[in-house]
């Protein structure tokens, strides 16, 4: 068992599911030779030939349409998008194909397709490089969207969006893919899509996140363990479909919810969890539910990217006032 | 097939006959003096990246003459519409060294041109400045203004249904519109070969009944005669053109990127013999007097005029926080104005 950070872990689930399925084919830019620009499937093409690792011409709106088209036929694609940021073509055939062809078709075709993407800023990219839009895919009925936070995590969520037999967005959060490393097992095991994790427990406050914003909200829990306020700390993981119980079963036990994401505010998905909690937990909350989110903002170039993201600063200070609340 | 468009091959002979322009001394003076101007600025821009004082960049270095070609042939009032590699015709249009710094460097006051107030920031997401092209010439065409609208992309952007989408509609509305593909041979790791099979990437014009050509873009004076001809056509309501301008890209894709891994120096190496600033440099030495003398005060000035908008770049202090809304609409909506004062604090 060896230390691998996140993208090793990324690239050790793809060799597996390429080694195991014959089926599995990846294509997407410069994913060949070049072993993509986050090098997420360098070694690959040399390993498992070009009919199975190809690179495309540049065009999303082929690599997700291909992927649709190939689904259908009993290939496995497993497709990237270089970044996010370019993924807006691909959402025509994500949305109007992809997510819904089993409906159409009362379940005669399917599409059992991944497209993986880097999001996130933090790393100083130019523009375009860095926005986190997941909620726009979460909306869209029919598609599962899954956000690994750590090395282990990356390598169990990809091999189990690689065996759904659905649709899976699998957004990488790029700023953690070289953050840190950990022991990751090459078993082939997969984790169950649909549950969120809890990374920390803790009974006095609840903090939902996911991707690289753990690593902030970890940081503030550890601060507010420091005031000898025990936070316990839930990766969503899967912001489609999302584990409702598992975040009402910790808010029963705490009483307060601080969601946090690197996305803007405004139809964010820590909307849909706070809407949640005031549906179905009114009674045991202790203080309203609150946001830390990016700003409703276009995201800034990098000299002004760090004033964007959320910071520990401002999850404690919400923090703070919920428990001062109450 | 046809030979590409070119005046001056890579050993700078004229070939052909050279359009009237390419006669003048100074004119050409001017091209190469904006090209070496441009080639210090690349050579400055990938140097601060790698101190840590500049973001990701795309250099230029060897594609000088597309750029610097294209923009020389157009008027104050056409509109550029760049990609992100084309900052010699950025320079040319008027876009100072300092806003092409701070665009660079992460700063959007770098897009805030005080020179060319309509043309373009430079265009990120691979192609999608084609269609606007075509709404610039729509705009154009509708006002009367007798302006053209110019877009510059890579091989890889005529991958894009953006490319074709905009092209086909340029042909049937008659816009007054010039594509420009700067085919570099390159788009990341992927060679010009898995790009299309289309044995000209202007060939793609075919199918939209615009004509398509094929040029030498190392060639200053075949980029600007063909970009003349185009804008003229443009100009007398005939409608668009493609041009498909040959060169090759010298460096890495950006300074994020390592060619070495997949392309060889075997390959790359011959192309240095046929970049754009030696073979004009030999015919401004043979035909117009270009001395020693004028290569060095040339350089000089350029290296001077760089680092000082170097300085006044790392000089200027990043935005306040509250800069991320100011312009994010007319009028801020209060819901919004209240995070911004978020902002502030935090
Ligand atoms: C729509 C889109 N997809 C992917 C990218 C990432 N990317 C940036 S440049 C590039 C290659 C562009 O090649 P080309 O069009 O030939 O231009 P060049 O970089 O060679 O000037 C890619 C894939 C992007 N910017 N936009
Ligand atoms: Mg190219």
């Amino acid at each position: 068992m060896t230390d691998l950070n996140m993208i090793e872990a990324i690239r050790m689930a793809l060799s597996r599911a390429l080694e195991e399925d014959p089926d599995v084919v990846l294509f997407g830019e410069d994913i060949g030779i070049d072993g993509g620009v986050f090098r997420a499937t360098d070694g690959l093409i040399q390993r498992y030939g070009s009919a199975r690792v190809r690179d495309t011409p540049l065009s999303e709106t082929v690599i997700a349409g291909m992927a649709v088209g190939a689904a259908t036929q009993g290939l496995k694609p497993v497709a990237e998008i270089q970044f996010m940021g370019f993924l807006y073509s691909a959402i025509d055939q994500l949305a109007n194909h992809a997510a819904r062809l089993r409906n159409r078709t009362r379940g005669r075709l399917s599409c059992p397709m991944v497209l993986r993407a880097p999001f996130g800023g933090g790393i100083g990219a130019p523009e375009h490089h860095s926005e986190s839009m997941e909620a726009m895919l979460a909306h869209i009925p029919g598609l599962r969207v899954v956000v690994p936070s750590t090395p282990a995590r990356a390598y169990g969520l990809l091999l189990a969006a690689i065996q759904d037999p659905d649709p899976v967005v699998f957004l990488e959060p790029k700023r953690l893919y070289r953050a840190t490393s950990e022991p990751v097992v090459d078993d082939g095991a997969a984790l169950p899509i649909g549950d969120a994790a809890r990374l920390r427990e803790g009974g006095d406050l609840t903090l939902v996140s996911w991707g690289a914003m753990l690593k902030e909200t970890h940081a503030a829990a550890e601060a507010l363990a420091g005031e000898g306020i025990e936070a316990e700390v839930i990766d969503l993981s899967s912001l489609k479909p999302i584990d409702r119980r598992t975040i009402r079963a910790s808010v029963e036990k705490t009483g307060r919810c601080l969601i946090v994401h690197e996305a803007p505010l405004t139809a964010g998905l820590g909307a849909e969890i706070a809407a949640d909690l005031a549906e179905h937990c009114l009674t045991s909350l202790l203080a309203p539910v609150r946001r830390v989110t990016g700003y409703d903002t276009v995201m800034p170039y990098l000299r002004l990217e760090d004033r964007y993201m959320p910071s520990v600063g401002r999850i404690l200070r919400a923090a703070h006032d919920m428990m001062e609340f109450a | 097939m046809a030979e590409p468009l070119v005046f001056l091959n890579a050993a700078g002979a004229c070939v052909r006959d050279l359009p009237d322009f390419a006669r003048d001394g100074q004119t050409l003076k001017a091209l190469y003096a904006a090209m070496v101007r441009t080639r210090r600025f690349d050579a400055k821009a990938v140097a601060l990246q790698r101190t840590g004082r500049l973001g990701t960049y795309a250099s230029s270095i060897g594609q000088e003459a597309i750029s610097v070609g294209v923009a020389s042939a157009m008027r104050a009032e056409d509109v550029f519409l760049p990609s992100f590699r084309e900052h010699g015709g950025q320079l040319w249009r008027g876009v100072t060294l300092e806003e092409l710094f701070l665009y660079w460097g992460g700063d959007e006051r770098g897009n805030d041109f005080g020179g060319p107030r309509q043309d373009f920031p430079v265009c990120i997401p691979v192609a999608s400045q084609y269609p606007h092209a075509a709404g610039v010439a729509l705009a154009m065409q509708q006002k009367g203004s007798g302006g053209v609208a110019v877009a510059i992309g890579g091989d890889g952007s005529t991958s894009k249904g953006d490319f074709y989408e905009a092209l086909n509609i340029v042909g049937i509305w008659q816009l007054p519109a010039v594509f420009v593909i700067n085919n570099n041979a390159w788009a990341i790791s992927v060679p010009r070969s898995q790009q299309s099979q289309a044995q000209k990437l202007s060939d793609k014009a075919i199918g939209t009944g615009l004509p398509g050509e094929q040029i030498d873009g190392n060639d200053v004076i075949a980029v600007r005669a063909a970009t003349e001809r185009a804008l003229e056509r443009a100009r007398a309501g005939e409608g668009g053109t493609l041009i498909e301008c040959l060169s090759y890209r010298l460096g890495d894709h950006t300074t994020a990127d390592d060619a070495s891994r997949y392309r060889d120096e075997e390959e790359v190496s011959p192309h240095w013999k046929e970049e754009p600033l030696i073979r004009l440099r030999a015919h401004l030495v043979e035909a117009h007097g270009w001395g020693k003398k004028d290569e060095e005060a040339l350089l000089r000035a350029c290296a001077e005029e760089v680092d000082a908008a170097a300085e006044t770049y790392l000089a200027t202090e990043p935005e306040p926080a509250r800069a991320m809304f100011d312009h994010l609409y007319a009028d801020l909506p209060p819901d919004i104005a209240a995070q911004a004062e978020e902002a502030r604090d935090d």
